[in-house]
């Protein structure tokens, strides 16, 4: 089972030179849990991942992982806690799926020790959880979207982290694997205990999933709780800046939100 | 640490059946290059205007005076074979470096300008400034470290863009090798021959003096690239993957740019810009071991072996001896067009 790791933001800001997309933000990741990122297009997401991850130098403030700065963690030892999917990384080409699985493990290599047993046991266990063992000796080009991006969440397992970041992990995929993979990741939290922190694009599908949600607006933390906490007609106003109707989800009791545009009708 | 549920055992025995089939053809490879470098060295040792027996040359190897062959195999041919091979690895291993690290087959020193840096600044140290030597060297590598310098800051916005670092890297090649032709212009008619081979590349006259500073920078740049090997394989899943799994990914880059940029300029400063091995010997490499596996070795040994066939081929297979460069050159140009085209049938990036 999995340690609880602390993971959190204080007072941070982030930006590409001049341009600050995220000002003053804190923010605390419920460990052991589920928790989806919500916002605008270009409301600093990605960006905000990114520094979670080390990826990004804050311009103030800083990110802690069990009270020290990731920025100052060996990079190969934070990679051995922390593990991100980004949202566009790339296969070399002619690679095949169990070889760019593999790549996972590299947190876990030492500099010249050789591939091990324990190695190929990870890897194994990635694929089989993934649904994506039967594709191993395929290469990456030759797949589908969504045995794709099946494919980069098993690189991402076969680094076995106790925190996983996902940048969008649903995105261009179509219903069914959206499902697919929002499954596997409730399996990989509920079955291993692993933190997930995932930014998602589709506010119902975040309710449905998320223990916990984060909506992101002006460069700072909207509001953040329970979806039924979250997920309101002022909150979707605020974030998004439209009208909406909310209403318990049948399936899931969740709450659901439905968009009110110009044309539609209005309730009452 | 998470770990998943216990995977069969069958599929872990297939993975690692599966890894092992990958990485055997890549042996393979290595072995038959291993070999045709050998009958190549063994050819070159052997073959010229007078021919000496294999007993003959061994004899020579061994440190034993036979008439002759001492001289002729122990000073003419073979600080040229071993100086063949040595620029051959370093250009093997330093052209697929760049390309991959730029993911672009296109982006190999020798099409971006640290091949005609090098070598515009060595034709400059010899025409211009009389020296010779270990200066000659130094000039060619400071300013390959200048032009990879420059071609990266002018290609720098939001990041590299193997594209844009490419075209800048032709601009500034034409640029340079116009300054080695205008020196060339300039260079008295005894030091021709000598200069000439900051053009095209050659081998002739190569001695001991020749071939010592690159084979240290071989030994000294090539474990140091090797050492990057991980990291540089990681960076191919884009920037922010390879950090996240844990590669320093600007001090990999530094590092394996600047051993790169090392290993084209010594040997350039010690053969000339010899055409096209950069350039070729890395994609040629990957189409015959496959994609499996770091490419450095396979890529070294195609090197070897392009420089040591095609400098046997120069000087002997025309009436003329051509230096070893043009047949390089004759090789390369039509994989670069060929590169171009392909390129704008599929519209993409390089």
């Amino acid at each position: 089972m999995t340690a609880a790791h602390n993971l959190m933001a204080a007072g941070l800001r982030l930006g590409y030179r001049d341009l600050v997309v995220i000002d003053g933000l804190d923010l605390t990741i419920p460990p052991g849990r589920l928790t989806a990122i919500v916002g605008a297009n270009a409301c600093g997401k990605s960006t905000l991942l990114r520094a979670m991850s080390r990826l990004l130098k804050p311009q103030a403030g800083q990110v802690l992982l069990d009270g020290r700065p990731v920025r100052r963690i060996p990079p190969k030892e934070l990679a051995r806690t922390l593990g991100l999917l980004p949202q566009s990384p790339i296969a070399p080409d002619g690679i095949t799926v169990a070889d760019l699985v593999g790549r996972g493990r590299n947190p876990h290599r030492r500099a010249l020790s050789r591939w091990s047993r324990r190695d190929d046991e990870a890897v194994a266990a990635a694929l089989e959880a993934t649904r994506t063992l039967d594709l191993a000796d395929r290469t990456v080009d030759q797949l589908s979207g969504g045995q794709r991006q099946r494919v980069w969440m098993a690189m991402a397992l076969a680094q076995e982290t106790d925190l996983l970041l996902l940048d969008e992990p649903t995105t261009f995929l179509d219903v069914a694997h959206q499902i697919e993979i929002l499954d596997l990741l409730v399996e990989l939290n509920r079955d291993r205990g692993t933190t997930v922190v995932m930014v998602l694009h589709d506010l119902n599908l975040a309710a449905r999933y998320a223990d916990h949600l984060v909506a992101i607006a002006d460069g700072r933390v909207h509001s953040a709780g329970s979806p039924a906490d979250v997920l309101t007609p002022a909150t979707v106003r605020a974030v998004f800046g439209i009208d909406s109707q909310v209403i318990a989800d049948p399936i899931s009791g969740r709450p659901l939100m439905l968009p009110i545009g110009r044309h539609h009708p209005r309730p009452d | 640490m998470t770990a998943l549920r216990a995977p069969n055992p069958g599929a872990v025995a297939d993975l690692a059946a599966g890894r092992r089939a990958r990485l055997r053809r890549r042996r393979v490879v290595i072995v038959v290059l291993f070999l045709i470098v050998a009958g190549a060295l063994a050819v070159a040792l052997m073959v010229g205007q007078t021919f000496y027996s294999p007993a003959e040359v061994i004899d020579v190897l061994a440190g034993r005076d036979v008439a002759g062959a001492s001289f002729t195999v122990g000073r003419l041919r073979l600080p040229r074979a071993v100086l063949a091979v040595v620029t051959g690895v370093c250009f093997g291993i330093g052209g697929v470096t760049f390309q991959t690290l730029l993911r672009n087959p296109l982006a190999s020193p020798d099409i971006i300008g640290i091949s005609s840096g090098a070598s515009a600044a060595a034709a400059f140290a010899i025409i211009v400034l009389d020296l010779s030597g270990a200066q000659v060297s130094l000039f060619a590598i400071v300013a390959g470290i200048g032009v990879a310098m420059t071609i990266y800051l002018l290609s720098f916005r939001d990041g590299v863009v193997g594209t844009r670092l490419v075209l800048i890297g032709i601009g500034i090649a034409a640029m340079l090798d116009a300054v080695t032709a205008f020196l060339l212009e300039k260079a008295p008619q005894w030091q021709l021959q000598e200069a000439m081979r900051w053009l095209t590349g050659s081998l002739n006259g190569a001695s001991w003096a020749d071939v010592a500073p690159v084979a240290v920078a071989a030994a000294v740049f090539g474990p140091l690239l090797a050492s990057q090997a991980r990291g540089l394989a990681l960076l191919r899943l884009g920037d922010d993957a390879a950090s996240a799994l844990g590669v320093r990914t600007e001090r990999t880059r530094l590092v394996t740019i600047a051993a790169a940029v090392g290993l084209i300029a010594f040997a350039t400063a010690a053969a000339g810009p010899i055409a096209f091995v950069a350039f070729l010997s890395g994609p040629i490499a990957v189409r015959l071991a496959g994609p499996h596996g770091s490419p450095f070795a396979p890529s070294a040994l195609v090197g070897v072996v392009l420089v040591l066939v095609a400098d046997l081929v120069g000087q002997f297979a025309f009436d003329t001896r051509y230096p070893v460069g043009v047949i390089t050159g004759a090789l390369g140009a039509p994989y670069l067009v060929y590169l171009i085209i392909r390129v704008n049938r599929t519209g993409g990036s390089l």
